[in-house]
């Protein structure tokens, strides 16, 4: 269980050291990407004017006041308030994300499916979570919000942010196959039977 | 006959929303320091920690606990000898979640169902969603504010039972469902069940037990001992904060019930997300007095 303090962009190399129980603190950049973003990425042939290679994306659709740019809002964009959302809805978007962009890390709750592991494994990355809910404390680790594209889906545009210390993020999935999401899935599975059977259920 | 000024309304109609967004109510924040003195699993134990933490930031940098929005739903109870325009009533709310949303301003998570196009506005077709009901108590009328959130609502369940199937078709049908949240739903959670009446009374009975405040009981007796059951139950799963393993899956199971059909046996889960948010405000003559 080692503690990771990480840089945008990473390095194949960097992903492929992290085991699920690591931590990883990032720095510099990250992404924020939703399901819209995604459905119009890839169901509807947008592209996005960002270089997303190797860079971090994280399920969110923040609150923020729109400004007149300036130096300290460079997009127009203060932030007020980013969190994180449930990552499940958008399992289907990992593998395109990971082949067609290069992206590395997915940051997110309540992590993801087989699909996911399976493109971490193959093409090396990594399922960081975060503690969902918990989007006051997250602001702080946001220093700005740089730029943003696909902005006509806002508030699911495809957002830069710049960051500072963001994290620890738990690595909940990693590239050698292992989920801590199934090993609690099949625990709970084995807690079921029992959990049944006190309630006088025959299972 | 007390008249309602409905420009108090449209002011606490706003108030509410961002207070709900902000506070978490004290009811919440003791059931995470009674599931923080119980855990035993130490991810989990980091997790609740986080979770706490974040609420003293939002109340230290007056921010949102979660950047989620939610459906705004809006529970109104109007007292005996209250003169109101019902329809104005409505309006005046409408306009209070629209101005939160455009003066905060706070993110609109409300689309059409099929253009899926943002108004900006918190508000659509029926929504705010708005309940209303009368209570006995005269000259005055209460507002409730819930912000249902996403990630807890998408995990909605109905089983239309039949009555050979029996309460363990209803004990079973809970558990399994919140099993199938797992941490999508953002666990700690307080499981809503609603049983018997209609499939959408059914609904509705399951979202009001998963917006209840915490340490309060279902008023028929039978309910009150499924509850107890139920709430050691969960937490033996197993499933834990964030779904990342632990004890502490549920800070309760709440149950909500109607009479119904003697063919019938339905029963729903609604799930509310550890970020369990709520306002109310008392409206009278005397003025507005806020709470949770």
């Amino acid at each position: 269980m080692a503690h990771y303090e990480i840089s945008m962009p990473v390095t194949e190399e960097q992903v492929r050291k992290l085991r699920v129980n690591d931590t990883v603190t990032l720095h510099s950049t990250l992404f924020g990407i939703r399901d819209a973003t995604q459905i119009h990425m890839f169901d509807r042939g947008r592209r996005t004017k960002f270089d997303l290679r190797d860079h971090a994306v994280i399920h969110t659709a923040p609150n923020v006041r729109k400004v007149t740019p300036n130096e300290q809002f460079p997009a127009g964009y203060q932030p007020v308030c980013i969190g994180t959302t449930t990552s499940d809805r958008m399992e289907r978007f990992t593998r395109p994300l990971m082949e067609q962009y290069g992206v590395r890390f997915i940051i997110g709750k309540g992590g993801m499916r087989e699909g996911s592991l399976e493109a971490f494994r193959e093409l090396g990355g990594a399922y960081l979570a975060i503690v969902g809910g918990t989007a006051a404390l997250e602001t702080t680790w946001v220093e700005q919000i740089e730029d943003v594209d696909l902005d006509d889906l806002n508030p699911e545009s495809l957002w830069r942010f710049k960051i500072r210390s963001f994290g620890p993020l738990l690595v909940g999935m990693d590239s050698h196959g292992e989920s801590l999401y199934d090993n609690v899935r099949n625990d709970v599975a084995t807690q079921r039977e029992k959990v049944l059977a006190q309630l006088g259920i025959g299972a | 006959m007390h008249t309602l000024d409905l420009h108090e309304v449209e002011e606490t109609a706003k108030e509410l929303y961002i207070r709900a967004l902000k506070k978490l109510p004290p009811d919440i924040k003791t059931g995470f320091g009674k599931l923080s003195a119980s855990e035993s699993n130490t991810t989990a134990q980091n997790i609740l920690g986080t979770m706490i933490k974040n609420i003293a930031v939002a109340e230290e940098t007056d921010n949102l606990l979660c950047q989620d929005t939610g459906i705004p739903i809006y529970n109104v109870w109007i007292g005996r000898d209250v003169s109101v325009d019902g329809v104005a009533l409505k309006n005046a709310i409408r306009k209070g979640c629209e101005r939160a949303t455009r003066e905060y301003p706070l993110r609109s998570s409300v689309v059409h169902p099929i253009t899926r196009k943002n108004e900006h506005t918190s508000c659509g077709i029926e929504v705010p969603v708005m309940h209303i009901d009368f209570v006995d108590t005269p000259g005055i009328v209460k507002l409730e504010m819930v912000p249902k959130g996403s990630g807890s609502e998408n995990n909605s369940f109905l089983r239309m039972a039949i009555p050979a199937e029996g309460m363990n078709a209803v004990k079973a049908f809970v558990i399994d469902s919140v099993i199938a949240s797992g941490g999508k739903t953002c666990p700690p959670t307080i499981v809503g069940v609603g049983i018997g009446g209609t499939s959408d009374l059914c609904i509705a009975l399951a979202k009001r037990a998963a917006t209840r405040a915490l340490d309060t009981q279902c008023s028929d007796p039978e309910g009150q001992k499924l509850e107890a059951e139920l709430s050691a139950a969960v937490n033996q799963l197993g499933i834990g904060p964030q779904g990342l393993g632990g004890d502490a899956t549920a800070f309760a199971v709440h149950v909500e019930m109607a009479a119904t059909h003697i063919t019938m046996n339905p029963v729903a889960v609604n799930m509310q997300c550890h970020s369990a948010r709520r306002a109310s405000a008392v409206i009278s003559s005397s003025g507005t007095v806020y709470g949770y």
